[in-house]
């Protein structure tokens, strides 16, 4: 026999008497019932605040090579130690913070949008559409994300837009998938029925009616896929089809001369690594608690 | 960037240990050919790349080139231990007329094909005919060579001449081209694609098997023509396209030497990890990584700017450090540093621009070029790369800084190398990293890329200066050493100064093999001394 359900209920700002702002209380409320959920958070809150204000943190320029200070290991002028041109690895991981996060966030917002207004389309037109959409989703689907992205970043050639574009491509057939079975249930509420009778057009229904209506699974596949984007471009940067040198990058980092001195300058490759693996838990701490905490069918009370 | 100097009392000593790493190195080769060589074993190496045809008169890499060597022989080839000394191969002697006109080669008697037939000088008259007067459909990547080459003519069987239309001074070290083996006249005359696909020659080892993505089989051919020789009883070539694969396949003992070298940090894994069972052979390398500026691209059709782009470079500094983790070590021009005949001394190349070893007063100088050209900010472009990373990728993120350093913002474009090449090739592109590699010290070879685009498309800066043919004319038709170092210094400052297509760092070889690998001498061209001929296993 399980423990009894605990109650998780969200606050009810504005029935009950309370002096905190409404999304402070959502906050408090949130790091209560949420504690790794939080911890993701704030690994996430960091690293936006390291890509924002990287110019002011960062100790020396990322792309300024010492030649004096080369593969030196963490020591109080370089916390953690420099590469095979001098640079300052800490530099280079705060500023590197900026690429993982403007491609995390650029392929989740992406291919999250195109791919849930594919998903609403499908789901509003139905019938022939809807079967040739699915169809088409489940062909690409068919294929592993990395080796899509592979194939997109192959023929597309490497640099950040086209690595956005690689990693976005793969994410909409599933946030496609998500969003139709919302959606379909939302094609058959009454006002969707309303709008029709009232003479509006297609695009009105669905941009209109329908996308704003699956906002919150939408949101919360943005969140789980900017791990996955970050560790994507990780991968495609390590494997040389990413972004290039000098751009600090925490998956380029990981290339070439990190590997070649693995043994005699480790730091080389340990700290970006860790970047790495922070950021991602960070981003899926916080978005299986943010869909825990959105989603209706499981919370209890 | 400050260069490391020697403390002054450390001086007597650090001259000590030069003169003894000299004689060292005089002594060690000497040494190594007086050993008693022992005959058997097979030699394993480890080759990068597959090769694309089996026709070295066709092919320009190595990959061709080192597994393909060994079945074939010369007409005349480079001493492995007396670079650049030429001695004979199928030739025994050879004869120049007075005028320089005329060459005529003596061809050994007895020399036989892996299938028993006889060598005679038809069969060296056939394989130049092809290289030097190719029919329309067959592809010389070296004709261009032999452009001063009026016939080949062979009046008996054991005679072969070379009539000339001018007196080259070249063409005897272009006649000890590796690329160019005997093959056999019969088949040539049925088909002369034949040996695109097929072996047959008359060197130290007969072909066995090539199965693609693995490897390459040779066995020793009784019949050679050089008594004794070759020691091996055959060779195994293992292709390894990953670099850390071949490294840890020397390190397993699956492959005894890799021809084309590693990188200094590959070297010291394999020093820590063998001990005394690896021997590192170093060599300055025939290949330079250049800088080609489009001059028909805007800003770049300013001289000044070219030149300011040289001018960042801090050459003598990068060479100290980047020679550390790269292949990249020597500072030059456009002929290889060291190389006494013609390359410019240090004393001489220092006054060029960008060779100074003053980067500051370089820098100085770069930033007002850029301010008289309109650009006292500096300004931005693109910088297209390959995208392999040694030295190429190394090499163009140490350039992208040096250029930072004078205001000038680059964005590092990395492809891969085909769609690099095309790009260089048709002019789509601002700056580009370019490169050559030759397989001897020679003006004509190394001077040709800084020719006028009409005349060698392989100069992709788009750059045309009939100054600059006429004395690549000149230089190669003048016989007299001196003479002709003076009209290769002329051209270099030409080019250094219009900065076209400009050195960065010359490389170096860097070769660690089994120390029981002996009769190997690492010369500074991966393309020469491949045909494994005097190799021997001491254990």
């Amino acid at each position: 026999m399980g423990a009894p359900p605990q109650e998780t209920v969200l606050p009810r700002v504005g029935t009950a008497p309370s002096r905190l702002p409404r999304w402070l209380a959502a906050v408090i409320w949130f790091a209560r019932k949420k504690p790794l959920g939080t911890a993701g958070a704030v690994i996430v809150v960091l690293m936006a605040a390291g890509a924002i204000f990287a110019d002011i943190l960062a100790p020396y320029e990322p792309l300024a090579t010492d030649y004096a200070h080369m593969l030196r290991p963490p020591s109080a002028a370089h916390w953690l130690g420099t590469d095979t041109f001098g640079r300052d690895i800490l530099s280079r991981i705060i500023y590197g913070s900026r690429t993982a996060l403007l491609v995390g966030f650029g392929a989740s917002i992406l291919g999250a949008t195109i791919g849930a207004a594919i998903g609403v389309a499908s789901a509003y037109f139905g019938g022939r559409v809807d079967l040739i959409v699915q169809r088409l989703i489940d062909i690409v689907m068919s294929f592993p994300i990395i080796v899509l992205a592979l194939a997109v970043v192959a023929i597309l050639g490497s640099g950040i837009v086209n690595l956005t574009l690689a990693i976005a491509i793969p994410f909409m057939p599933r946030i496609a998938r998500v969003v139709r079975s919302s959606a379909l249930a939302i094609r058959e509420t009454p006002y969707i029925d309303a709008a029709r009778a009232m003479g509006f057009g297609h695009g009105r229904i669905i941009f209109r009616h329908m996308l704003p209506n699956v906002v919150a699974p939408f949101l919360i596949m943005i969140t789980a896929f900017v791990g996955q984007a970050i560790l994507l471009e990780a991968s495609l940067s390590f494997l040389g089809l990413g972004v290039v040198e000098p751009t600090p990058a925490w998956g380029l980092m990981l290339r070439g001369a990190a590997v070649e001195f693995a043994e005699r300058a480790p730091w080389m490759a340990i700290f970006p690594g860790l970047a790495i693996s922070a950021a991602v838990f960070g981003f899926n701490l916080f978005g299986d608690s943010l869909r825990d905490a959105l989603d209706p069918k499981l919370r209890t009370g | 960037m400050t260069m490391k100097r020697f403390p002054p009392r450390g001086r007597p000593l650090a001259l000590m240990s030069a003169g003894m790493i000299v004689l060292a190195c005089m002594i060690i080769p000497a040494a190594m050919a007086a050993e008693q060589p022992k005959a058997g074993g097979t030699l394993t190496f480890a080759v990068a790349a597959e090769p694309a045809s089996y026709d070295l008169h066709r092919e320009t890499s190595f990959a061709s080139i080192h597994p393909v060597a060994p079945h074939y022989s010369l007409l005349v080839k480079f001493d492995q231990w007396k670079y650049p000394e030429i001695e004979g191969d199928v030739a025994e002697s050879w004869n120049i007329s007075k005028d320089g006109l005329t060459y005529t080669f003596k061809i050994r008697k007895g020399i036989k094909f892996h299938d028993g037939s006889v060598l005679t000088a038809k069969d060296v008259k056939a394989t130049y005919d092809k290289i030097i007067f190719p029919p329309k459909e067959v592809v010389s990547a070296r004709e261009a060579s032999y452009e001063m080459v009026k016939s080949v003519e062979a009046p008996d069987d054991q005679t072969l001449v070379f009539r000339l239309k001018w007196a080259a001074a070249s063409l005897l070290a272009n006649l000890a081209s590796p690329w160019n083996p005997i093959y056999k006249a019969d088949i040539l005359a049925k088909d002369p694609h034949w040996y695109e696909k097929n072996i047959m020659g008359t060197g130290p080892f007969t072909f066995v098997e090539h199965v693609k993505g693995s490897h390459w089989v040779g066995k020793k051919n009784k019949d050679y023509f050089m008594k004794g020789r070759p020691y091996l009883d055959g060779f195994q070539a293992i292709f390894i396209r990953d670099t850390s694969a071949r490294v840890a396949t020397i390190r397993g003992g699956r492959a005894l030497i890799e021809f084309r070298g590693f990188s200094p940090a590959a070297r010291d894994d394999l020093v820590r990890a063998l001990g005394p069972k690896i021997k590192v052979q170093e060599s300055p390398w025939l290949c330079v990584l250049t800088v080609a500026v489009n001059t028909q691209k805007k800003p770049f059709d300013d001289a000044r700017v070219r030149r300011a782009l040289s001018l960042a470079v801090d050459r003598w500094g990068g060479s100290q450090h980047l020679s550390q983790i790269s292949i990249v070590k020597s500072v030059g021009g456009v002929m290889r540093p060291g190389y006494e005949a013609y390359a410019a001394t240090e004393a001489e190349i220092v006054k060029l621009p960008g060779f100074g070893k003053d980067i500051e007063a370089s820098r100085k100088e770069a930033r007002g070029l850029l301010k008289e050209a309109g650009y006292p900010q500096g300004f931005g472009f693109t910088f297209k790369n390959r995208d392999v990373k040694e030295p190429y990728e190394i090499v163009g993120v140490w350039m992208i800084d040096q250029w930072r350093q004078i205001g000038l913002t680059a964005n590092h474009v990395v492809q891969e190398t085909a769609a690099f090449t095309k790009d260089l090739r048709d002019g789509n592109y601002e700056t580009g990293m370019d490169f050559a590699c030759d397989f001897m010290d020679e003006p004509d070879l190394q001077l040709f890329k800084y020719v006028s685009s009409s005349k060698n498309p392989s100069n992709y800066s788009k750059y045309e200066n009939p100054k600059l043919d006429e004395l690549y004319e000149k230089q190669s038709r003048t016989r007299d050493a001196k003479a002709r170092r003076a009209l290769v210094r002329e051209f270099e400052k030409i080019v250094l100064n219009e900065a076209f297509t400009v050195p960065t760092l010359w490389w170096h070889k860097i070769n660690p093999h089994w120390a029981k690998v002996r009769g190997w001498n690492a010369l500074p061209s991966h393309y020469l001394n491949q045909d494994l001929a005097d190799v021997w296993l001491a254990e």
